[in-house]
């Protein structure tokens, strides 16, 4: 949260951005990949592995809108900065609570 | 609320547009918001379900899988917007614009049409914890993409009236970080609430 | 620049440009005085209560009358009071020591206020409609629920609650963005005043902690309105997931609440002690630190709840952890001022003072941080004991040091120093009386929220001088109150710099103008203006009345607000209509609001 960088590099409107053809592909992969997890969730032998699989799978399609579309591949860093303090902290408050209710509150559902 | 002291070309302490940082800072809770949404969702899940509601059963992955790509191909129409506004396209930019408000319209209507299948199937708003959850968690991010389609139809009103001349690229762009996010919170949900059903 | 916005009629004075306004320093002034007021409604219904507690068996009040009075009472000072209070110098303060004319966004921080007041409004039209909320500032389940507290008087809580959520949460996204990317040109973080760095970390809470009591209230209102049950356990729902989500949070929340005025402290210590911050950066990583553990630490709220061995170890450890970075802090303001020519100013005795009261409350918080001590004190007078030291020695300590040395900046008028000290005496006097001997009740068993106690349980002598202890501090605000009326009119004539002080604001005439800087500084070191007048020797005055183009007013903010307000409104009355009038002008004054000519 403490980014300064008194550069001047990154002026709003001139950052690189991919070109159309760029975008087109990551919209390639992304259907392809949705297809991919449907075929996953249909095929019962990949039923154990469905949780790491599909995990995977979108964490893929996450990161690739993040870094192409919503560009923070090429923009200021503090944007990432940003949206990884919100996914850590989203991440680890909620881990944590799902852990409690599952070991910590004994009783089932208190 | 677009609206910045300071325009794209003065001087920022980090030389970014305020209106552009001020939307990433609010996208950083949005990730608590839909966190905790998901979380009741998932706490829930399982709990006090009887027949006809199995999550597994109910939830309607064949459409669901139709609705997510429309909506992660609105993510990919919104970028060659935003492409075509920054080259100076305005035309192209109103085509892609126009496109990815409809693609927000129908995301709606395929909820529409699953809520509705869900509440004639026994499944309503308090049936139970499960379809509480499930309603508030689906129904806010409904809410998000409805707000996003008045906006891009702002846009898309303004740029015919010939707005969009000054900055509209950082309007544009930061419009497009909020659709985006939009998305990638439906991949997320995509997979935790419907894929991961059957286990 | 369009012509039009030059041209645009800029009234100076009278209501409406009050109204209207989207001066920050303005906007600060009107979270003032809103907060103050807001403090003396709270401040009254305490000493109902207290009047009520003074003699076992008391029929002052009834039960029922005393659960609400607890329960506004407690929503009062913190979200009416404290939080908007903070939200006051943020506004004044962040772009005067940043070095900035204005914040990132003018109107939407007209809209955190507007918001803020009408939230306050409907809290208190509970009053008037006689529905107060009586289910306590943590509003747990399923006291919540309609079966327990069916009608209207929960729904303020709810209702309210949420509306001033959407305030702080636009304020923080203002603020933070102010402090990210408005500062003057060379004010690199480190460079930062230290106020400015605990409103950044205070607005990263308030950012990340608002949605997930945002959500849990929503789901209540869902179960009080449209019948869901998530959160009431007859209907399968659970009845500690709204203490979880109360609780993520709440840690938080107390944060928010002591870290500006920790903030307000470190900057008038160095001031009144001639001498720069302690370990400043030392400082800065401390109050990030306490930020982000505040995060890891909730469930300490729930010890009681039971969460087995290994829930209940971590999270005492984790608490335990909070005690190093603070404890940092409390040397580093005791080692600026050792060594240093302290100044007994009132600022500076507030400040000083701090010290020793927070530390008080810090170690009977780390006492909580052990499960087994918390199950004995859960509930009791010790724990009243222990956040009213948090609260009132420490936030409202911090507080009056911060009014007593921004004052001056903020109206070109000196507080008097003989009435500062008579005030500062009688309120050490008085909260201490108030609440130093809670612990011993609280100690001895007297719970929590009780309106009434029998005689022979060794709970009426104390009780008894907390009482007096809480009419002392109440007499001990009117000095200060009459201070200030005084010293409006008749205090003496303040210059830029009466403290001869060290950051930014005091570089620039007392009250400063609407743009604050003509030219934007050019930083070039910590306490910029000391290093400037000392070390440098080459400060220059600003020129004064000087045409800078500020952004013209808008009356859309205060719209906005108003339509948002219906729409709440509406839930808490549960007029449905309402939220169907409220929405499309929510909506349509957002519309003009964007496509308002506001340029600078
Ligand atoms: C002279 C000043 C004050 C007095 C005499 C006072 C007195 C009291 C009393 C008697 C209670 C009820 C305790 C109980 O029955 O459990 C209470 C609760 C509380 N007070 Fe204060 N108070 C004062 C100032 C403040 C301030 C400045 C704050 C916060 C900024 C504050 C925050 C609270 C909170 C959060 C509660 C708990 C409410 C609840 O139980 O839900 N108080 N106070
Ligand atoms: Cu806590």
């Amino acid at each position: 949260m403490s980014t300064d960088s008194q550069t001047q590099e990154h002026h709003a409107g001139d950052i690189s951005h991919p070109t159309p053809k760029t975008y087109a592909i990551i919209a390639v992969i992304l259907s392809v990949v949705t297809a991919i997890e449907l075929w996953v969730y249909y095929i019962e032998e990949l039923r154990s592995l469905l949780i790491p699989i599909l995990a995977v799978l979108s964490t893929g399609k996450f990161a690739l809108v993040v870094m192409f579309y919503m560009h923070l591949k090429f923009d200021h860093k503090v944007f990432s900065r940003l949206l990884v303090l919100g996914i850590i902290l989203a991440f680890g408050t909620f881990l944590a609570l799902l852990t409690l209710f599952k070991f910590s509150h004994p009783f089932g559902l208190l | 609320m677009s609206e910045a002291s300071h325009e794209g070309g003065h001087h920022t302490s980090l030389g970014v547009d305020s209106r552009k940082l001020g939307m990433w800072i609010f996208l950083a809770s949005e990730c608590l918001l839909f966190g905790t949404l998901i979380f009741t969702f998932l706490l829930y899940r399982n709990k006090g379900i009887e027949e006809p509601n199995i999550p597994a059963e109910i939830l309607d992955i064949p459409v669901t899988t139709a609705s997510t790509f429309v909506l992660l191909m609105s993510s990919f129409s919104i970028v060659l917007a935003l492409h075509a506004i920054q080259t100076g396209k305005i035309k192209s930019f109103q085509r892609w614009i126009l496109t990815t408000a409809i693609g927000g319209i129908v995301f709606l209507g395929f909820q529409t049409y699953e809520f509705t299948e869900f509440v004639q199937g026994g499944l309503g708003l308090s049936t139970n914890v499960f379809g509480s959850s499930f309603f508030m968690l689906t129904g806010t991010h409904g809410f998000h993409v409805a707000i996003g389609v008045i906006w891009l139809l702002a846009l898309y009103f303004s740029s015919l009236r010939g707005g969009l001349k000054v900055d509209g690229a950082l309007k544009v762009d930061t419009m497009a970080l909020y659709w985006h996010f939009v998305d990638i919170i439906w991949i997320v949900i995509f997979t935790v609430v419907y894929l991961f059903a059957v286990v | 620049m369009t012509e039009a916005a030059v041209q645009a009629p800029h009234s100076e004075y009278g209501l409406w440009s009050w109204l209207t306004t989207v001066d920050a320093k303005r906007i600060g002034v009107l979270y003032g005085v809103t907060a103050g007021i807001f403090f003396l409604i709270g401040g009254v219904e305490a000493l109902f209560m207290r009047t009520q507690l003074m003699y076992p068996d008391n029929t002052f009040l009834s039960a029922d009358t005393f659960n609400g009075l607890f329960t506004v009472h407690g929503v009062t000072m913190i979200f009416l009071f404290l939080m908007p209070m903070n939200a006051a110098f943020f506004n004044f303060m962040i772009p005067l020591q940043i070095g900035a004319r204005d914040v990132a966004f003018p109107r939407l921080n007209a809209f955190s206020y507007w918001v803020y007041l009408l939230g306050g409004l409907l809290l208190v039209s509970s009053f008037v409609v006689g529905a107060i909320p009586k289910v306590g500032w943590t509003g747990y389940s399923n006291l919540s629920s309609s079966f327990f507290t069916p009608g209207i008087a929960t729904n303020f809580y709810v209702v309210g609650l949420l509306v001033l959520g959407t305030s702080s949460m636009a304020a923080a996204i203002n603020f933070i963005t102010t402090i990210i990317n408005m500062r003057a040109p060379g004010m690199t973080p480190l460079r930062m005043p230290i106020f400015t760095w605990t409103a950044l970390v205070t607005n990263f809470l308030l950012l990340l902690a608002l949605p997930p009591i945002a959500v849990a209230l929503g789901q209540v209102l869902f179960d009080r309105t449209f019948g869901t049950s998530l959160h009431v356990p007859s209907g399968g729902g659970s009845a500690t997931l709204w203490q979880h989500l109360f609780w993520v949070f709440g840690h938080p929340e107390v944060y928010i609440l002591i870290l500006p005025p920790m903030g307000m402290v470190s900057d008038i210590l160095p001031t009144f002690s001639r001498k720069p911050l302690f370990g400043f950066s030392a400082m800065v990583y401390a109050t990030v630190a306490i930020g982000f553990l505040g995060f890891g630490v909730w469930a300490h709220h729930m010890f009681t709840v039971g969460m087995g061995a290994w829930g209940a170890a971590i999270f005492s450890a984790i608490t335990m952890l909070i005690a190093i970075p603070t404890g940092v802090k409390i040397f580093n303001w005791i080692f600026t001022i050792i060594g240093g020519q302290f100044r007994m100013t009132t600022a500076a005795l507030f400040a000083a003072a701090f010290i020793p009261l927070f530390t008080l409350a810090g170690l009977t918080g780390i006492m909580h941080s052990s499960p087994p001590i918390d199950w004995q004190h859960h509930d009791s007078y010790f724990v009243v004991a222990h956040f009213h030291y948090v609260l009132v020695a420490g936030s409202v300590v911090g507080i009056f040091g911060g009014i007593y040395y921004w004052f001056p900046k903020v109206t070109g008028r000196m507080l008097s120093e003989t009435l500062g000290k008579l005030h500062f005496w009688t309120f050490m006097i008085g909260i201490n009386l108030t609440f130093f001997p809670m612990h011993f009740l609280g100690v001895d068993g007297m719970p929590r929220r009780v309106y009434t106690y029998q005689t022979g349980f060794n709970f009426d002598t104390w009780n008894f001088w907390v009482t007096i202890g809480a009419y002392i501090t109440g007499a001990s605000m009117l000095i200060l109150i009459f201070n200030i009326f005084k010293s409006l009119k008749s205090g003496a004539v303040a210059g830029p710099d009466p403290w001869d002080a060290r950051t930014l604001e005091w570089s620039i005439s007392s009250p400063p103008p609407e743009y604050n800087f003509v030219e934007l500084p050019q930083v070039t070191a910590r306490d910029d203006f000391w290093h400037r007048k000392y070390e440098l020797k080459n400060f220059q005055p600003q020129p004064d009345n000087q045409q800078v183009h500020m952004p013209p007013p808008s009356y859309w903010p205060l719209i906005t607000a108003l339509g948002l307000g219906v729409f709440f409104t509406g839930f808490v009355f549960e007029w449905y209509v309402l939220p169907f009038i409220g929405a499309p002008i929510t909506l349509i004054a957002v519309f003009c609001w964007s496509f308002e000519e506001f340029e600078m």
